[in-house]
């Protein structure tokens, strides 16, 4: 059929009939380059411009560590919530059959849908002390508005989504046969969800939870109605980049902004590791 | 492997033996902390959204909504959508035919860097936009020489909606237009269509729903985008606030009834967003079947 000469060695790009390879390939690089990575290195650049001893002062600033240590925390700990609960609301979505099952699961990309400032004012209406949740907390001395509580309870409502959104594609995938021929070889319930169904759900977990811990580290609209934003207490790394901005210290907030990204930049290689040894473990 | 005999069978065994699914008890116990669940972070917080906006009654939400600021509010966010998505439609639409149609080196870089605006906080993607034009940035002498303003203004916040919504209609795109291959596009070009032809007569058709999926998600944000465009914006009442800043400015004022009635409109839109998306999913599932999980 193909009379064509097969060249040998290095090509950019495979031969191909259809037309227009050129201007949309170089439209989308030339508007990725504009809008994103040129700003982005305007950053990097920034950043390095400041120098090493100054960066590791503004690096090593105990409000900046504070900020940094709150926004990690709380997103590290909302993760954890979101990984038990998203999971059994994927559970239930796709194993159960109920009465407005539908409605439940369009339900849940409510956060992506949203503004975040308005999830912001909402969760603090209903978790002030004198709002529908809180004032059932309050006899029991649980403070959540205007607390670091606060805040997790603001990124377990934004990192929902991403923890069911991956795992619920995986469990609807699950072949009910394996479960099936565990059972017959006298495995119960609950070795069956242990040994054989988590295995294969591992992966997606990960995946979901880095989402949800990665979303949760930068996310600012919804956290800072309910944090309170007092210094060392509750004060999230965005915040104070906004702050230092407002003090026209853009020096700090380029700093921060950095210090920021490179640790996500190292969280998601690290899940990506992590992810890799589970795949080959139990893939 | 499976032999579609014992397949056959499947239908007649209604109730499921409790080896392969929970007893009625723990079922019961994970439903309700599934609902539970939703119901608390999900539900309530929609819920109060409403309640507080009508808090004092129909006449003081309509009042809220009729103040000058709040109006210039809804237009400015308006606008800035209607210039931010259309411009990452066609960016969208110009990636996924460039990765999807073709295969060339580096394609797997340029997915991930497409991704990239999705893992950094949205403080810092208005933060690089006053970095870069700033009165200390790096362009900002020479734009104030030359009399353009582009930070805390409308063009500085159309910017960083971009930014913030750049990868939502190319990452629907990509995968959709990779399942569906070149066939029907190579067939049209074989008789005797040109390339425009063949995108607007036959690729465009076959992603429509998936398109209208992500503008859909797109939009959503660029309406509801808080932290980017509060760092670009300068919060300039009439000016550059936009419905979610000006949100913020209602409840720092402790204006309750006017944070929330404006709240109440992008919860309204929220509702509206998962009402189509629900309605495209089911209806054309097949056709975005790609785009599921994001």
């Amino acid at each position: 059929m193909t009379t064509a000469p097969v060249k040998a060695g290095w090509r950019f790009k495979q031969p191909s009939v259809i037309p227009g390879f050129g201007l949309t390939l170089g439209f989308s690089l030339a508007y990725l380059t504009l809008i994103i990575l040129i700003p982005l290195s305007g950053l990097v650049w920034r950043s390095a411009a400041l120098g090493w001893a100054d960066f590791w002062a503004i690096a090593v600033d105990r409000r900046t560590l504070n900020a940094l240590k709150i926004s990690f925390g709380t997103a590290l700990l909302a993760a954890v919530v979101n990984v038990v609960f998203g999971t059994i609301v994927a559970w239930v979505l796709v194993r159960y059959r109920f009465p407005g099952r539908r409605i439940a699961d369009a339900m849940v990309d409510l956060p992506f849908a949203l503004p975040t400032a308005v999830a912001g004012i909402a969760l603090t209406t209903l978790y002030a002390p004198n709002g529908w949740i809180g004032q059932l907390l309050m006899p029991l001395g649980l403070k959540v508005a205007y607390t670091p509580i606060g805040i997790v309870v603001a990124l377990v409502f934004i990192g929902l989504p991403f923890v069911v959104r991956t795992v619920q594609p995986i469990m609807e995938e699950i072949d009910k046969e394996v479960e099936e021929a565990a059972a017959t070889l006298g495995a119960s319930r609950f070795q069956i969800i242990t040994r054989v169904l988590f295995p294969g759900l591992a992966p997606a977990i990960i995946t979901g939870f880095s989402l949800a811990f990665a979303r949760g580290v930068g996310e600012y609209g919804s956290v800072i109605f309910i944090a309170g934003n007092l210094p060392f207490k509750s004060e999230i790394a965005p915040l104070l980049i906004v702050i230092r901005l407002e003090e026209y210290n853009y020096e700090a907030a380029t700093a921060i902004a950095a210090i920021m990204l490179a640790l996500s930049f190292v969280m998601l290689l690290v899940v990506n590791l992590v992810q890799t040894w589970s795949r080959k473990r139990y893939g | 492997m499976a032999d579609p005999e014992i397949k056959s069978y499947e239908p007649h065994h209604e109730s499921q033996s409790a080896a392969v699914t929970e007893s009625r008890p723990v079922k019961a116990v994970l439903m309700a902390i599934a609902f539970a669940f939703l119901a608390v972070f999900l539900l309530l917080p929609l819920i109060v959204v409403f309640h507080e906006a009508l808090a004092k009654g129909i006449g003081a939400y309509t009042e809220a909504l009729s103040s000058p600021d709040t109006r210039s509010a809804i237009r400015l966010t308006l606008l800035v959508a209607a210039i931010s998505v259309p411009l990452n439609v066609v960016f969208g639409i110009s990636a996924a035919w460039a990765i999807a149609k073709f295969e060339f080196k580096g394609k797997a870089f340029l997915t991930t860097l497409i991704d990239l605006p999705f893992s950094v906080s949205p403080v810092i993607s208005g933060l690089v936009y006053v970095l870069l034009f700033g009165a200390q940035g790096l362009l900002g002498a020479w734009l104030k020489a030359h009399g353009i303003v582009i930070l805390f203004a409308v063009p500085g916040i159309v910017l960083a909606t971009i930014f913030v919504t750049f990868p939502f209609v190319a990452r629907e795109l990509i995968p959709l237009m990779q399942e569906q291959g070149n066939g029907d596009e190579e067939a049209a070009l074989s008789l005797g269509a040109g390339g425009w032809q063949a995108f607007w007569y036959v690729t465009l058709p076959n992603v429509k729903w998936g398109l209208l999926y992500g503008v859909l998600l797109c939009n959503a944000r660029a309406m509801g985008e808080f932290g980017a465009v509060s760092v670009v914006s300068g919060h300039i009442r009439g000016l550059t606030n936009t419905m979610p800043l000006h949100v913020e400015i209602l409840y720092n004022e402790y204006n309750a009834v006017g944070a929330f009635a404006v709240a109440s409109l992008l919860a309204g839109l929220a509702l509206v967003t998962l009402v189509l998306k629900t309605l495209l999913e089911m209806r054309y599932g097949a056709e975005i079947a790609a785009t599921r999980g994001h």
